[in-house]
């Protein structure tokens, strides 16, 4: 075995990688519950990617074909069933997954210096991973795919000069179709994956370049043994892989829970109209996004004039992608910053809140509070740099406390 | 590699030079890529409609499918066109002058039409989206008010005029929609822009 390795070895640097990126990368000791939730998000890119080839060998993305072909898997694939649920639960667990993911981000201040690369690569996962759930959800054709899609790319028409012929570009036709319906399978199945797999790449290139922040923001290399090793550090492998397969291990049972019980999450993860084939001629009662998106399409609903409502939304999403910047604040972690903590849970309930109104219909008492935490939503980040510059942070330790 | 003998504007020209040819290359090598996104010629086959006038009887409405979705187009009479300015049936309108309603700026009129004779409509009710049933005969007790001919939309109850103007007490929003559309000939209208 030896002898097989340092063959390789001299040809490529295995060894070499495996030491830079685990049995020698030095994570901070500190790490808490919310750092499950990078490996875990990778763990469910591995699952989507597997479960997702094994649709594709039964999947059909005809317009006349797509929706009958999902149900053949449903019914008549041996355990095609299984590996549906799989790849439908699992978008929502991504998102689940990714979102806490980024609030670790947020409350330890893992976004500023000097990780602003690792938290921009992050945010640009975040978007490619929009794009992708989007158009897997539309490949099953079913009546919310449709309308869904005729929706959000109808948003497009609301860019001045070129946003009708844009949307007329995106979808191949005048209206969502066959030719929308096999291009979304195009980006959703080739081009996207691709281009998922190598940011995740970058995101953690980038981030073993830095090191991995903590709980208490404070950088562990400052303080190193005689052997240049940080003090408050342990490597990567064993301690955090054996922590991670732990975390896996939950995971996976939470996800087997719901694949078994509640693939549909009573039509929160998968809706219930998506049932029915997409029908141009009949508009479902309510249409609705997905829960990951509710908080976006809430935005965008709670503004009356159209472009400012599109403007809005993409706002919400980009100023995430300036946090780095608008943070002035020295000290990382929340735990230090009295202010800043209030502030992110004040943001962190109107995210959620607004999750929930995208999932409502739109009467005059739910727009109103949609604007209302609209409103919150984008105070965070005006407020952000004044507060942060002004903030007399408590003092910060010197080494990671438990 | 000997850097003695180097010019570096020279050599900065060059790196310029070539990354600029390369760009344009570049370029053009995307034209066919994001050309073939754009409607195909098979799809812009569909982007019009061409009706025929000529065999439709006054009163008489046909169906026809433009771009996927089911247009109606009415050959209105004279007694249809007068009860658009009766005030039985401007009274009971929620969007008479059809200003929150979607139409190309010539149908902007009472009759939403270019020549009042022809109505060219979407045939979908704005409320959700069902298809609304035509319904030329004054009364009738589907309505509750006075009926003085029009669509009424058997899903959830949202009754139009002869020109899709929605009446206050339907659940729908809007009038119906009015596509772009020409007239060809006295006999003959092409319903959409030609794409392209």
């Amino acid at each position: 075995m030896n002898r097989v390795i340092d063959w390789v070895d001299a040809r490529y640097p295995l060894m070499k990688n495996m030491r830079e990126h685990l049995t020698e990368y030095y994570a901070p000791k500190n790490f808490n519950f919310f750092y499950f939730f990078g490996s875990l998000a990778l763990l469910v890119l591995v699952v989507q990617i597997l479960s997702g080839i094994w649709l594709t060998m039964h999947y059909k993305p005809d317009a006349k074909l797509a929706f009958d072909s999902v149900e053949h898997i449903m019914r008549d694939v041996h355990f095609g069933w299984l590996i549906r649920y799989m790849h439908s639960t699992g978008a929502s667990l991504f998102f689940i997954v990714v979102y806490l993911h980024m609030f670790r981000g947020l409350i330890y201040g893992s976004f500023k210096g000097p990780r602003e690369l690792v938290w921009l690569v992050g945010m640009l996962i975040f978007l490619v991973l929009m794009a992708e759930a989007f158009m897997g959800y539309v490949l099953p054709w079913g009546q919310m795919s449709y309308w869904g899609a005729q929706v959000i790319v109808n948003l497009f028409t609301a860019i001045p000069y070129v946003g009708p012929d844009l949307a007329e570009w995106i979808r191949g036709g005048f209206s969502i179709a066959d030719p929308a319906l096999n291009r979304f399978f195009a980006f959703h199945v080739v081009a996207l994956p691709i281009v998922l797999i190598l940011l995740v790449a970058v995101h953690l290139i980038a981030l073993h370049e830095v090191g991995s922040n903590n709980p208490d923001g404070v950088d562990i290399k400052k303080n190193k043994d005689d052997n240049g090793i940080p003090k408050d550090g342990i490597p990567f492998h064993p301690y955090y892989t054996v922590k991670d397969i732990f975390g896996a291990v939950v995971f996976l049972f939470v996800a087997a829970v719901i694949i078994f019980y509640l693939p549909t999450m009573n039509g929160y993860f998968l809706e219930h109209d998506n049932f029915k084939p997409a029908d141009p001629l009949q508009t479902p009662a309510h249409i609705k996004p997905v829960w990951y998106f509710g908080t976006f399409y809430a935005i965008l609903r709670a503004v009356p004039d159209k472009l400012t409502g599109v403007v809005l939304m993409f706002l919400a999403i980009a100023l995430l992608f300036v946090l780095p910047w608008l943070d002035r604040s020295k000290v990382r972690s929340w735990r230090y910053r009295p202010i800043y903590k209030q502030m992110v849970i004040l943001f962190t309930i109107s995210f959620v809140v607004l999750m929930w109104l995208g999932g409502k219909p739109a009467t005059a008492t739910y727009t109103m509070f949609a604007q209302i935490f609209t409103v919150i939503y984008f105070a965070f980040f005006i407020a952000l740099p004044f507060v942060s510059k002004w903030e007399k942070p408590k003092p910060v330790p010197e080494r990671v406390t438990k | 590699m000997s850097t003695d003998s180097v010019n570096p504007n020279r050599r900065r020209i060059l790196n310029w030079t070539a990354g600029v040819v390369g760009a344009v290359g570049a370029g053009y090598a995307a034209v066919p890529f994001i050309r073939s996104m754009s409607p195909s010629a098979a799809v812009q086959a569909q982007a019009t409609e061409t009706v025929d006038l000529s065999k439709i009887e006054p009163g008489q409405r046909i169906t026809v499918m433009w771009q996927g979705k089911p247009v109606w187009v009415v050959r209105r009479t004279e007694e249809m066109l007068a009860t658009l300015e009766s005030s039985e049936v401007v009274d009971q309108l929620k969007d008479p002058e059809s200003a929150a309603s979607e139409q190309p700026e010539f149908a902007a009129n009472p009759f939403r039409a270019r020549k009042p004779e022809w109505l060219v409509m979407i045939a979908i009710c704005t409320h959700l989206g069902c298809i609304p049933s035509y319904k030329p005969e004054p009364g009738g007790n589907f309505w509750s008010g006075a009926w003085e001919g029009g669509f009424f939309c058997p899903c959830h109850g949202s009754g139009y005029d002869f020109s899709g103007r929605v009446m206050a007490g339907s659940p729908a929003p809007r009038n119906m929609a009015v596509p772009f559309y020409e007239f060809l000939s006295d006999s003959e209208i092409r319903i959409g822009q030609p794409a392209g």
